[in-house]
Parts: structure tokens; sequence; C-alpha cells
């Protein structure tokens, strides 16, 4: 059923009226043409699609729009500010963190989120936090370092 | 290797002519001015050895290009991909490295149709094998020939000029000289390669050698990247496909009433492929699910157990790949045999981006962007399919969201086709991860028999080696075994589903298999397993590279600790040697392993991109531990029961261990392979680890908790 919602997506305020049923995934990419944010599984199980909301990192494919009424949502295109990236995204390119890169703006997103949540994370945490994000190619060991040295650069500050 | 050979690696068994003929001259029509070089794969005699006999098809001659651009940018069109193995990166470094120009003046432009050359496909770690010779080759004609354009213009002779970063220089005066691009004044020059060039020697290497990090990685950590999935067209509609739950099954009735009534819904049905089509994604998903299709049921002949017994019975001897001496002589010889079977399941490429494909029909042309490994086999086959002539169908470049040989076949490009052909407008068809495992061309299940003797010096005197669905690839032996038996079995439609190329294809199944046997040898004479793979192998660079290994990794003894233990295992893929040592923590108790420590040493001649080889090793070892633990296909007969990755564990952060990365110093060797070969040991490697930690011989992968409980027990 359509019904009118309004939230804020990377900054911006937007107004849609759309099936509020359907998954913040598919609306994002679809209705709002932000690409970057990936579909893996549907279920929540793999982790390409996660986004921010209100900083929060959360699974896109499996939040109905009707949930963030309101709310902040922040994708890997909204990262950046004034054109400078994010350090995490930094900090993925000096550690070449991606290789196929399609699962790289949900374990981005998803490390921002724990930095978001847990701003001087132990190595533990790190790995505790990203768990749930799986990449194929298997850049594992370059993600940790990626993330912590990009934790260490923002030195809890930087927040989203 | 000839260039026979070569060719038959690329092109298999493709009509090359036909493919040839009708671009050659419009390739070069449709570029501007400036120097082109054009080149191919197994014509070059430097490259193809032993070759006698000259190739006259001068349509071969033409692989791939590059182009000196009158702005002095260098392009270089080729019909490779990329998906995640780094070759936009090292391409550009061998092309920057001869032809002397900057790294950030070279384009690579891959895998479109129209705009590249014909190329089989990117598998098999061939590219840096055999396409990066040919394209160093050509850097060195190009610069070559700009000399001689900038002695005519400059009216100095050729040996007084020198090159460096993309202009000639006097030697002897550095304010004399003229830009690459210049050099053309506004014509349009091609050459081909016509003599054997003069490469840069090793220490006046500048750019090859050097980590550089991947030059694309700012498009994929700012969600710029465009992947086949993430082009969007006017009208495009998004389509949802019906199955049937197994392989084999023909549909026998649709009742598609209800998912018509819902607005928008466009239903096509082609024969047994029956989808709903809407501009919305969700809504087309809503509405596949609506109709109501009926399937037959096909028979069961295996499921995920009785597979191995099955494939022993039904298989048939298909060829030796070696035979060495006696076998009876050899047994007679050993002071211990042993013999074990060893089974592999069914594994999933399970890459993370699906298969996707978007679709438009443009006038009389076909316009496609997909997820393919093989641009120019997809367009072959769509012309087929859809009867239109090749030069209609346009095969675009795009990411790839990781292949590992899984996205050699398209067939949701097939599909999503023939669904925009009779829609009328655009489509976009990503599979769900559903259909993504059950229409995988997965790795096949395998067996492995192997019986061996070794005497008590450690010698090991017979092996008799049975090899089932898993092929020849990385077979032959290294041990220096002088009476030895290795032969195939396999037949054609054994498999209940469909199965292809996995990273490495049927050398994981086969490393694991010898490699465990080796260090069940081992065990029986009471000798530590990295002195008798010492005091076998024959074959000097896996020796180095053993050592390499066993040096970086501080080896002294297999066991490690309490419940820990490290394993060792061998092999050759794509022409590189691998050694990997895995360090492990078995629980007794549940059975569960954690892997604490990789260390693998590779021997694959030239190192182009030192930190390109390193991502790539790294990353084939963690892929790898999947596998080895944990990946298994659940199926009856057609029905895959696997679905998604809550029912299909991959390697994780959390079981990741620490991996150290060496390679052996041999700058003067052709590269070979780096995007496959470290993974085949994973396998060998975490089994003789468990071994050594906890007592527990698995002889089958992957080697789960409740297996390594259950071969305590005995």
């Amino acid at each position: 059923m359509k019904e009118k919602i309004k939230f804020s997506l990377n900054g911006r305020p937007i107004e849609l009226e759309t099936d509020t049923s359907q998954t913040l995934l598919w609306v994002i990419r679809t209705e709002l043409g932000l690409t970057g944010t990936k579909h893996g599984c549907s279920i929540g199980f793999c982790g390409t699609c996660t986004i921010l909301v209100d900083g929060i990192a959360e699974r896109s494919c499996s939040l109905t729009v009707k949930k963030i009424e309101g709310k902040n949502v922040t994708t890997i295109e909204g990262l950046a500010q004034d054109g400078k990236l994010h350090p995490v995204q930094e900090s993925f390119i000096r550690h070449d963190a991606q290789q196929c890169g399609f699962c790289t703006p949900g374990m981005i997103m998803n490390a921002v989120g724990l930095l978001n949540t847990i701003p001087n994370p132990s190595h533990k945490q790190i790995i505790n936090g990203m768990n749930d994000n799986l990449c194929r190619c298997g850049s594992y060991n370059s993600i940790t370092k990626a993330i912590e040295s990009a934790a260490q650069e923002m030195k809890g500050g930087n927040k989203l | 290797m000839n260039s026979k050979e070569i060719n038959k690696i690329y092109f298999g068994d493709v009509d090359t002519l036909n493919i040839f003929r009708h671009n050659r001259r419009d390739f070069i029509k449709k570029l501007g001015g400036g120097l082109i070089i054009i080149f191919t794969i197994g014509k070059y005699k430097a490259f193809a050895m032993e070759d006698e006999a000259e190739d006259n098809n001068e349509e071969l001659d033409f692989n791939a290009y590059i182009r000196i651009r009158e702005d002095g940018k260098v392009e270089c069109y080729t019909g490779k991909i990329e998906m995640g193995q780094g070759i936009t990166t090292s391409l550009a470094q061998v092309l920057a490295e001869e032809l002397e120009v900057t790294l950030d003046s070279v384009e690579m432009i891959m895998g479109d149709t129209d705009l590249c050359p014909y190329d089989a496909g990117t598998w098999g770690s061939l590219t840096t094998r055999f396409f990066d010779p040919i394209l160093r080759a050509a850097a060195v004609e190009a610069r070559m020939e700009l000399i001689k354009l900038a002695a005519a213009q400059m009216k100095v002779p050729e040996n007084e000029l020198k090159t460096e970063a993309g202009t000639v220089v006097k030697i002897l005066d550095n304010s004399i000289k003229i830009s690459y691009g210049a050099l053309t004044k506004g014509k349009k020059i091609v050459k081909t390669i016509n003599k054997p060039p003069i490469f840069k020697k090793i220490n006046e290497y500048k750019q090859v050698g050097n980590p550089i990090n991947a030059t694309n990685a700012k498009l994929k950590v700012t969600g710029q990247a465009k992947y086949a999935g993430d082009i969007q067209l006017p009208d495009m509609l998004y389509a949802s496909i019906s199955r049937p739950s197994a392989h084999g099954s023909k549909l026998l009735s649709v009742d598609s009433i209800k998912a018509e009534a819902i607005e928008g819904v466009k239903i096509i049905i082609i024969d047994d492929l029956v989808a709903a089509l809407h501009t919305n994604p969700t809504v087309a998903m809503k509405a596949q699910q609506a109709i109501k299709t009926t399937w037959s049921t096909p028979e069961v002949l295996a499921n995920d157990e009785t597979i191995f017994k099955y494939l022993v019975q039904n298989a048939v001897e298909t060829s030796i790949v070696e035979e060495k001496g006696n076998l009876t002589t050899g047994f007679n010889e050993a002071d211990y045999a042993a013999e074990f079977e060893y089974h592999d399941g069914y594994k999933s490429h399970a890459p993370m981006e699906t298969h996707s494909a978007t679709v438009q029909f443009d006038g009389d042309k076909l316009i496609i962007w997909a997820s393919t490994q093989t641009p120019f086999g997809t367009r072959q086959e769509l012309s087929r399919k859809l009867d239109m002539p090749l030069e209609k169908v346009h095969v675009k470049q795009v990411l790839l969201g990781g292949g590992f040989g899984g996205k050699i076949y398209g067939n949701q490009i097939v599909e999503a086709a023939l669904l925009a052909k009779k829609a009328g407008v655009p489509v976009q068809l990503a599979w769900t991860r559903k259909e993504e495992f059950m229409y995988n061309m997965f790795r096949p299940a395998a067996v492995m028999q192997i019986k061996a003797g070794v005497k008590n010096d450690g010698k090991i005197s017979a092996w008799k080696y049975q090899i089932y669905c898993a092929g020849s690839r990385g077979v032959n032996d290294f041990y220096g075994i002088t009476n030895l038996r290795s032969a195939l079995y396999d037949k054609k439609n054994i498999h209940p589903f469909g199965v292809g190329a996995w990273r490495a294809p049927g050398n994981n199944s086969t490393t694991f298999a010898r490699e465990s046997h080796i260090d069940i040898l081992a065990d029986k004479i009471g000798m530590d397993p990295l002195e008798l793979r010492l005091k076998n192998i024959s074959d000097a660079k896996m020796e180095r590279t053993l050592r390499l290994a066993a040096k970086t990794f501080g080896y002294t003894s297999a066991k490690t600790g309490i419940n820990k233990g490290c394993g060792i295992a061998l092999g050759v893929d794509a022409g590189t040697y691998v050694a990997l040592i895995s360090e492990v923590e078995v629980d007794p108790e549940s059975g569960v392993v954690t892997p604490l420590r990789m260390v693998c040493a590779q021997d694959m001649g030239q190192v182009v991109n030192p930190h390109g080889a390193t991502v790539q090793t790294e990353g084939g070892l963690t892929m790898g531990l999947g596998y080895a633990l944990y990946e298994d296909i659940q199926f009856n007969g057609g029905e895959v029961k696997t679905h998604n990755f809550h029912n299909y564990e991959i390697t994780r952060f959390s079981v990741t261990p620490a991996i150290e990365s060496v390679f052996v110093e041999d700058m003067e060797s052709p590269p070979q392979g780096g995007g496959e070969p470290a993974i085949i040991c994973v396998g060998g490697a975490i089994a003789n680890a468990v071994f050594h930690a906890s007592g527990a011989r698995v002889h089958q992968m992957p080697i789960t908790p409740e297996r390594i409980l259950k071969a305590l027990k005995k």
C-alpha cells in the first residue's frame, strides 16, 4: 500500500510516496537511484546491503521503508563530506582492502557503524563487529587492518 | 608450449577464423589518430617456443591492441575482464614499464566486444602467463617505433635517443625532447610486432616488481563502481523467474491469473522460462510468487551422502595422466602400504554478486551489461540463441563482483535477453541468492583412491592413483616416484546438476588427497612429514619453495602444542609452485577447528606486482578455508537444498588466521599464475594439521567437527 514517508538520505530530505512495506534496499537502489548499496542475499546474512540508520549499521534488505520514517539514512554515497573521503574509505584504499569490491560498500558502512558505537575498538571487537559481513574474495585481514588504522586516525572523532 | 597449444588453451574449440574476420578493420577504423600496435597471444614466435609451423592466418594476428593517443595517453584494449584479481593494475604496470610511460597515463579498456578484439575468456590464471609477455612485446615495438619517428623529426640518429616518462629524449642533451603524443602528428600509424623484442633488463625496471595498490579502488570505496545490476535504463523492467525445485524438471502447467492482476505486471512464458516483470523489483518478485507452476519430478540417482559411491560405480576410465615403472615391483619393494579413498563434496562459487544482466535492444542492436568472465562467448551464445548477427550483439564492460570460474557460464544473460526481446523494453535480471545456489556450475564432487607404498628410509616406492571427476590439473608427480600410475575416471552428465571450473579446477580435490596420503605414509614409518617430503621431491623448484615455507614458518615438528598441530601441503597450479604450512587448534570435545596461522611460499617466476600477488594469495587461502572446513552443497538428486548463506558457511572474519605470503625470488623466469595456485593446498594442509593437532585423520572435505569426532572414536 502506498503512503507518504519522510526521512533524510545522505543529509538530503526525502519525501516519497511508496509502498512502505518494501525493503529499504530496493527503494534506495531503484526509486532513489543509489546503486552503491548492494544486494547479496536478501536475508541479512551477508552484509553487502549495510547502511547507517541514525549512525547505526543496519541491513537494508531486512528493513522496511516504514521503519525509517523521520530517521537519518546514510549510504556509501553519502560518506564522503565535501569531496573528502571518510577516514575508513581512505584506509580501505591504503590497505587495498577490496578485491572485486562488491562487499566493500557494506563492509565500509558496517565499519563506520562499528566505530560510531565503539570508537576505540580492540582487535577482537573489530572481528566480532564485522563477523557477519562476508567477503568471498577473502580480504578479511586487510579489512581488519584498514579498520584498525582508521580507528587510530579518527581517535574517537569523525562521528557520522 | 607452441602456438597451437596456446591457441587451444585460449580459444578452445571456437571457430577463430569466423570471429576474427569480421572485426579487424572495424576496430582500427573506429580509432582516432596515434600509434597503434596490434598483437596476438598465440602467433608470436619469441613466446611460442619450439614453434615451427608459422600460422598464416593474418586475422589471428590480432588479439589485443595498444594505442598511444595524441594527448600522450596510452590505451590498452583487451577482451579480458576484471573481477577482483587485479589485472587492471598489473597489466597497466607492465605496459607502462616497457613503454616508458607513467602508470597513470595508461587506461585499460576491457571486455567490451565492440571496442576490444576477441578473447576467449578470463580464467585459468592465463592473463599474466600468456597475455603479459605479448603485451610487453607490443610496448617494446611501440617504443622502438616512437624512437624511429622522433629520429626522423629531430634529425638525430636513433642510437642517440632514449625514452623516459612518455617522451623521446636526446641522450646527450636532455633539453631536446619530444612527447610520444606529438610524434604521430595527426596521422594514424598501425604496426604489428615483427621481430623479437629486446626487453628491459630486470635492473632497469622502474615499475615491475613494485608493490602497487589497485588503481580502481576509489570507485569501489565510494559506491561508484558499476556492476551489471547497477545499470538503470528508462522503462527497464526487473525480471523474477519461477523455478522448479530440482534440476531436470520439466514445466507441466502454469497459472498466472493472480499475478497478471497485479498492476503493471508483465508475465512472459517462453518454453520452460516463466517470468514476472515489473518496473519495481519487489513487485516483480511478489507477482512471480503468485504464479502457480507445476513441474515434473526427475529421478533421484544420488544425494550428498551416496554421491561418492555413485561416482565410483558409474564413472569410466577416460585417460591415464602418468604411468612410470611397475606398480607390482613398487609394492614389493615397500615396507608399508596404505590405501584410502578421499571424498570432496560439491562446492558453490558463491560470489557476493549473484549472476546479473541488464539487456537492451537498441534498434537492431542488442546491448548487454553482464557479470560474465566470457564477454565474447556471451556474444556468440546470444547471437545463436536470438538468431542475430554477431556484430549486432554488444557486450559492454562492467566490473564483476567475484567470478572464481562461476561466471564463465552465463545463463542469466540468455534468460534476460529472451525476456527483453519479448518485453520490448530493457530488462534486468539479477538472480536471487537461492537461484545462485541452484544454478551455480558447481565444483564437482570428487573421489580419489590412492594406494601407496613406502620404504623404511622414507622413499615412496609405489603410487596407484585413481581420480574420479577431478581431472588432471596438478596431478603430475613431483615426488620422483618410480612406480606410478595415475588414471582419470569420469562420465558425461554423471552429476545431478551442472558442474564447472572452480578456482584451480580439480586441483583442490586432488591436492587434498595426495598431500593427506603423503602424511599418512610419513606417519606409518614414524618420519616427520617435512623430512619425508624433502627426501622424495624430485623437482628443484618444489624443493626450494618448500624450504622457504618451512623456514618462514619456523617449522620444527608437526605437533606444535596441546591440541595444536601444523600441516604441510604442496602442489603445482598454473605454472606456480605452492607450499603451504597451516597451524590449527582442535577442540577435542567439540571437534571445532580454529585456524591459527598460514604460511604460504610460492614460486611464480617473476612477480609483477608483489602487492597484488600477496592480495591474491591471502584471498585464495582465506577462501580455501571455506572448502576445507565448511562448504558443502546439500542435495537430493537434482534438488539443491542449500539456498543461502545460512546453510552454506563460508570463511568469515572470526576464523581467518594470520597469513604470511612469501615468494621465491625468481625475477629472471617468466611470470606464472597468481589468482588460483595458493588455494589448492588449503585442504591438504588443514587435514594434516588437524591430524597432528588431534589425531583425527579425516578423509573427506569439508573437515567438519562431526567428522573429526567420528575419526577420533575410531
